[in-house]
C-alpha cells in the first residue's frame, strides 16, 4: 500500500476535500485560514509523492514543496493580518457579518 | 533486538502499517480542524495533522520537506494561527454557530472535488514503485536552487514576496494611534509626511 502512488495520492484528495469544506462552510475567518493551510498541505503531499515515484523528478518535487511551504507563510501572515485588522474595527471574527464589504 | 520482516499476525509490511497510522491521525485531525467547535482546539488539532503529514514525508523519502514542515508549519505558521486566535475571541465564539447555514453546499462541493480527484486518480495507469526508497540527495537540492539558474530566479523572488509579506504584515496589522476628536482623521501618506520631532526632552 505504502509502495503505490494511487494511495499517497487519494490521501492527498481526501485531505483537500476536507479543507475545501472547511473553507466554504466555516464562518470563523481563522478556520477558513486553517482550512486553506490544509489545502496547500494536500497540494505539497501529492507533488512530494509524484516525485518519489519518478526519480527525475525527485529533487524539482522537493523544491517545488519549499517553495509552496515559503508561499504559505506569506499567506498566512498577510491572511492573519487582515483578519487582526478587521477584527479590531468589527469585533467579530465571523465573516457572514462583515456585511457591510458586500457594498 | 531485530524486527520481523512483517507486522505479526497480519502480514503487512511495516511501510504499510505505519503509512495507515499516519494518514488515519493526519486525516481525524484534518477533520477536527474543520469540524471542531472550539477554534483553539481545531488549532492544536492542525498541529497534529501536520505532524503526521511530516511523517508521511518521511516514508515518502523526502527527508528535507519533512523538516521544512515541522520547522515552517509546526514551528511557525501554527504558532501565528494560535496567536491570531488568542486575539481575535470573543465570549460568544464558542457558543456561536460554527458552520454557515449553506454548509451542506459547501460538503456537496467538496465531495464532487473528492470523488472527481479519485476517479481520476483510480483510472489512470500510475508508474508503481521503482526498487529501493530513493532518500531525497540535499546537496542535489541545493546546487539546483543556488548554483544551476534554474531556480535561482524563483529563490529570489521568493525572497521578495517574504518582505513584502513581513512589511505588509505589520502595516496592516499596526494599531492605528487614537485621533483628536474633533480632527479628522489624517490619512496615512499624511502620517507618514508629517515631520517627526526630534529634539530630545529638557532634563529639569
Amino acid at each position: 500500500m505504502s509502495q503505490s502512488l494511487e494511495a499517497y495520492l487519494i490521501l492527498s484528495a481526501l485531505l483537500f476535500g476536507i479543507g475545501t469544506f472547511g473553507f466554504l462552510a466555516r464562518r470563523n475567518a481563522i478556520a477558513m485560514l486553517m482550512a486553506i493551510e490544509l489545502m496547500l498541505n494536500a497540494v505539497n503531499l501529492a507533488a512530494v509523492a509524484f516525485g518519489a515515484f519518478t526519480p527525475a523528478l525527485q529533487v524539482h518535487a522537493a523544491l517545488i514543496a519549499l517553495i509552496v511551504m515559503a508561499v504559505a507563510a506569506a499567506e498566512a501572515t498577510v491572511g492573519l493580518a487582515i483578519v487582526i485588522a478587521i477584527y479590531r474595527n468589527r469585533r467579530t471574527p465571523l465573516v457572514d457579518e462583515y456585511a457591510s464589504m458586500r457594498e | 533486538m531485530a524486527l520481523p520482516p512483517t507486522v505479526p499476525f497480519l502480514d503487512w509490511a511495516w511501510d504499510d502499517l505505519i503509512f495507515l497510522v499516519l494518514a488515519g491521525v493526519m486525516l481525524a485531525g484534518a477533520l477536527f480542524v474543520v469540524i471542531g467547535r472550539d477554534i483553539i482546539r481545531s488549532g492544536l488539532a492542525m498541529i497534529v495533522a501536520f505532524a503526521a503529514l511530516a511523517g508521511i514525508y518521511v516514508l515518502l523519502g523526502a527527508v528535507i520537506v519533512a523538516a521544512a514542515q515541522v520547522l515552517i508549519y509546526i514551528g511557525a505558521i501554527s504558532v501565528l494561527i494560535l496567536f491570531a486566535i488568542m486575539l481575535t475571541q470573543t465570549k460568544s465564539g464558542p457558543g456561536a454557530l460554527v458552520f454557515h447555514r449553506q454548509w451542506w453546499a459547501g460538503g456537496l462541493a467538496a465531495m464532487g472535488i473528492v470523488l472527481l480527484m479519485v476517479i481520476a486518480v483510480i483510472n489512470t495507469d500510475w508508474p508503481g514503485k521503482v526498487g529501493e526508497r530513493l532518500w531525497s540527495a540535499t546537496g542535489a537540492i541545493a546546487l539546483l536552487l543556488f548554483s544551476d539558474g534554474l531556480y535561482v530566479f524563483t529563490l529570489q523572488v521568493i525572497a521578495l514576496l517574504l518582505t513584502a509579506a513581513v512589511v505588509g504584515g505589520v502595516f496592516l496589522a499596526k494599531r492605528e494611534e487614537a485621533p483628536d476628536p474633533g480632527e479628522p482623521r489624517p490619512s496615512t501618506l499624511e502620517r507618514l509626511r508629517r515631520p517627526v520631532d526630534v529634539t530630545p526632552p529638557e532634563q529639569p
